[in-house]
C-alpha cells in the first residue's frame, strides 16, 4: 500500500474553511484523496466544499472516523491544532504550516510522548510540501501531475526540488511509491530516519531517494541506520555546497551551524556509509535509472 | 536575528544575572560623560557590533582616562570592524558601549543552544572561557559540561546546581551561580531564544559571578509574539540587500557572486546555486519568492537583486506547485518593462500552467533566455554571463 497514505485513508483538514485551506482541499478531493470532513473552530455545523465542518477534531472524529488529518493553521496557532489532533487519536498529521516557533515545536513534541507508542500520533512536517502516494491519495500541496505510479520512495526536506526530483523520475518512465516532504524546520516531526523505516518495510517500494540540505544531523543519522539495517538502495542528494556557514537559507532549519552540517560533510558522511549519491540537482533522474538497473542485474 | 552586547546584558540583569556597570555611547563626549558616571579608574569601551571576536580585530580598548576613551571612541564610531565572522565587508560602528573594567581571577564558558538531536535546549558550559567554544571543544574537550532541558517542566535548580559544582567553583559561589545559570534560561525561554552566549562569564578577585559578553539570537519565527525583542533590530548590522528585501517579505541571502537568483522553494533555490557552481558560475544571492507568488511580488524580486551592482546575469528558476507560471511569466514581463534589466535574463518554468506561461515569455517579444530543465537553464546563465563580461571588456 506504498506507506502513511493510500486511496482508503480518510481526511480531515484543520483550518478547512481559510483560503489556503479551501484551495488545497477542493485539489486534493480531485486528485482522489477520501477527504471526510474539516475543522474551523466556530464552524460546526456548516457544509464546506460538499463536506462538513466541525468545531473540534474530536467532533470530526467521532462523526467521520478521521484517521488522518492535514493541518493550514497559522502558525501562532499550529503547535495547538497538532496538539488537538493528538488528542483526538488522529494516527497521521501532516503540518503544511511554515514559521512556527521552535519552543512550540518542543512542546509538541514533548506532548505526542504522553501517549502509548500504539497510540502514538505520527507527525509529517512542519514546514512541508507534504505526502503524495502516486495515483492514490494527496495529503500536500503538491502538484499531482508531476508524479508517475511506481516503486521509488522520495523523502525530502524542500517541496520544490522534490518536485524536480520528481519530474526528473518521471521523464525517464520512473514511478514513485509514496512522496514525503518532513520538512525545513529545525525541530520536525518525522525525521528521515523514521520514513526511511517505513519505506524498508514496504512491499511497494524497491529504492528510496533521499533529499537533504544543510544544517542538523538527519541526514548523517539516516546514512547510519542505512547502513546498519537497510536492503534496500539509498540514494540522496545535499543541497547547498554554496551556502555560507551560519547564515539561514530560507528553512528555517537551512543553516549550518555544527561540524558536519555542510553539504560537503555531509556528502562525505553518507558516501561513507555507502549511500549512492546523485552529484548535481539535474542528474536524479539518472542515477536513480542505474541504480535500479543494477540492482536489477544483481538479483 | 541578532541583537548587541549591551541589549542582551540589559535583558539578563533583569533577570538576575550580574553584568559590570556600564552605560551606551554615540559619541567620544558621551563616552567620557559615562566614565564620570560609571566611575571608578579603569573603563573598556566596546563596540556595538554583531559578531564575537571584537577584541582581535580592535573593537575593544582598555582606557584609563578622558583622553584615551576620546581618542579610542574617535577611532572606532565610523568605521567598519572586520572580524573573521563578519566577514570582509565587515559591520559599521555606530554605537559604543562603556564598562567599568573588572578584575579578573577565572574566565568560564556558559552557552544556550536549541539542539537539534535532542530537540530540547542544551546548557553548554565549560571552566575554560574566554576562547570560542569550537577551541574548547577542540583543545578541552573534557572541559565541557552539558545538560537538556525538559520543555514540559522547564530547566530545574538540581541541573543548574550540577552545572555550577560541575566548573569546580568554590562553594560561596555556588548559589550565585545557579541564580545565573536559571536566570539565563528563563531569558533564553521568555524571549524565544535560539542562542545565548556568555563567554566569558567571569569570577572577579572581590568573589564576585559576572557576565563579561553576552550574545544572543532570537528565533525569527516567533517575533510575531515578541515585539520587545523585534524593536532591537538594528538595520545598520545588516547586508542592506537582505534589509531591502526582508523588509518587502522576502527570504534573501547576499552572496559575492554576479549570477543573480529568484527561485521558488529554498531548498531548489540551494540546488540551482549548487548548478550554478558545477557550470562554472558564482551566485550572487539566495532568494526564495514562496509559494502563491503574484506578478508584483516577481517584480519586487527583480528589485531586489538588481540592487546588487555585482549582478550581471539573471537566472529564473522556478518549479510551480502552488505557483503559476503565467503568472511568474507576467512577473518576469512586468520587471523588463517597469524596473528595467539590462543584464542577460534566464528563465526556466516548469509545472503549473508551464504551457501558457512559456507563450507569455514567447509572444513578449522581449529578450528573454529559456530553458527547459535545470542543467540547461545553469549553463545558459554561465554561458550568457561569461559573453557579457566578455563585451563589458571589450568595451
Amino acid at each position: 500500500m506504498a506507506i502513511l497514505l493510500n486511496r482508503s485513508t480518510r481526511v480531515i483538514v484543520q483550518g478547512f474553511t481559510g483560503k489556503i485551506g479551501s484551495f488545497h482541499a477542493d485539489d486534493m478531493k480531485r486528485y482522489g484523496t477520501k477527504l471526510v470532513g474539516g475543522v474551523t473552530p466556530g464552524k460546526g455545523g456548516q457544509t464546506h466544499l460538499g463536506l462538513p465542518v466541525f468545531n473540534t477534531v474530536k467532533g470530526a472524529v467521532r462523526e467521520t472516523r478521521a484517521e488522518a488529518s492535514i493541518v493550514f493553521v497559522p502558525p501562532p496557532f499550529a503547535a495547538d491544532s497538532i496538539m488537538e489532533a493528538a488528542d483526538a487519536g488522529i494516527k497521521l498529521c501532516v503540518c503544511i504550516t511554515d514559521g512556527i516557533p521552535s519552543q512550540d515545536m518542543m512542546q509538541v513534541k514533548r506532548y505526542m510522548r504522553r501517549y502509548r507508542f500504539e497510540d502514538r500520533m505520527r507527525l509529517v512536517g512542519p514546514n512541508c510540501a507534504g505526502v503524495i502516494t502516486p495515483g492514490q491519495a494527496l495529503m500536500g500541496i503538491m502538484p499531482g501531475s508531476i508524479y508517475l505510479p511506481g516503486r521509488v520512495g522520495i523523502v525530502g526536506r524542500s517541496g520544490t526540488l522534490g518536485y524536480e526530483a520528481a519530474s526528473q523520475m518521471k521523464a525517464l518512465g520512473i514511478g514513485v511509491s509514496t512522496s514525503v516532504g518532513i520538512g525545513g524546520d529545525p525541530i520536525n516531526g518525522s525525521s528521515f530516519k523514521d520514513i526511511l523505516q517505513l519505506f524498508e518495510r514496504d512491499e511497494d517500494t524497491d529504492a528510496v531517494v533521499m533529499i537533504g540540505e544543510i544544517g542538523g544531523p538527519q541526514e548523517a543519522e539516516a546514512a547510519i541506520w542505512a547502513r546498519d539495517n537497510m536492503r534496500k538502495p539509498l540514494i540522496a542528494y545535499i543541497a547547498g555546497l554554496s551556502a555560507p556557514k551560519g547564515r539561514r537559507m530560507g528553512h528555517a532549519g537551512a543553516i549550518i551551524s555544527a561540524f558536519g552540517e555542510s553539504a560537503q560533510e555531509k556528502v562525505e558522511i553518507l558516501k561513507e556509509a555507502g549511500v549512492v549519491i546523485v552529484p548535481t540537482p539535474a542528474s536524479f533522474g539518472e542515477v536513480v535509472a542505474d541504480t535500479l538497473a543494477r540492482t536489477k542485474k544483481a538479483a | 536575528m541578532d541583537i548587541h552586547e549591551y541589549q542582551a546584558k540589559e535583558l539578563l540583569a533583569r533577570h538576575g544575572v550580574h553584568v559590570p556597570r556600564g552605560g551606551l555611547a554615540y559619541s567620544p563626549e558621551q563616552a567620557t560623560y559615562r566614565a564620570r558616571e560609571i566611575g571608578g579608574s579603569k573603563w573598556v569601551l566596546k563596540a556595538q557590533v554583531h559578531s564575537g571576536a571584537r577584541g582581535k580585530a580592535g573593537g575593544i580598548k582598555l582606557c584609563s582616562n578622558d583622553e584615551e576613551i576620546s581618542n579610542a571612541a574617535e577611532g572606532m564610531l565610523g568605521r567598519k570592524l572586520v572580524t573573521h565572522q563578519t566577514g570582509p565587508r565587515g559591520k559599521l560602528i555606530s554605537r559604543l558601549y562603556l564598562e567599568e573594567a573588572v578584575d579578573i581571577a577565572q574566565e568560564l564558558y556558559l552557552g544556550f543552544v536549541l539542539d537539534r538531536k535532542e530537540e530540547r535546549v542544551m546548557i553548554v558550559a565549560s571552566a575554560a572561557g574566554g576562547m570560542e567554544i569550537e577551541d574548547i571543544s577542540e583543545k578541552k574537550p573534557d572541559s565541557i559540561i552539558r545538560a537538556t532541558v525538559d520543555p514540559g517542566v522547564g530547566m530545574q535548580g538540581f541541573q543548574a546546581r550540577e552545572i555550577a559544582f560541575g566548573l569546580g567553583l568554590e562553594s560561596s559561589l555556588i548559589g550565585k551561580a545557579t541564580e545565573t545559570i536559571l536566570g539565563c534560561y528563563q531569558v533564553f525561554r521568555d524571549y524565544d531564544a535560539s542562542m545565548l552566549e556568555i563567554n566569558p562569564l567571569v569570577v572577579t578577585r572581590d568573589g564576585s559571578l559576572v557576565a563579561l559578553d553576552a550574545k544572543m539570537s532570537f528565533d525569527e519565527n516567533a517575533l510575531f509574539r515578541r515585539p520587545e525583542i523585534s524593536e532591537l533590530r538594528d538595520k545598520s548590522q545588516e547586508d542592506p540587500r537582505e534589509t531591502f528585501a526582508s523588509d518587502r517579505g522576502l527570504s534573501y541571502v547576499g552572496l559575492d557572486g554576479n549570477i543573480g537568483c529568484i527561485i521558488n522553494g529554498a531548498g531548489l533555490a540551494m540546488a540551482t546555486m549548487d548548478m550554478i557552481k558545477i557550470a562554472g558560475g558564482e551566485p550572487a544571492n539566495f532568494l526564495d519568492i514562496g509559494g502563491g507568488a503574484s506578478p508584483e511580488r516577481v517584480a519586487k524580486s527583480f528589485r531586489a537583486v538588481l540592487g546588487d551592482r555585482q549582478v550581471e546575469t539573471i537566472l529564473v528558476n522556478i518549479f510551480a506547485g502552488i505557483n503559476r507560471c503565467d503568472w511568474v511569466a507576467e512577473g518576469v514581463i512586468k520587471a523588463i518593462r517597469e524596473v528595467g534589466v539590462e543584464v542577460p535574463l534566464v528563465v526556466r518554468l516548469s509545472g503549473t500552467k508551464v504551457e501558457e506561461g512559456r507563450k507569455i515569455l514567447a509572444d513578449s517579444g522581449e529578450k528573454v533566455i529559456v530553458a527547459d530543465t535545470l542543467a540547461e537553464a545553469a549553463e545558459k546563465a554561465v554561458a550568457a554571463w561569461r559573453a557579457a563580461t566578455k563585451n563589458k571588456k571589450a568595451a
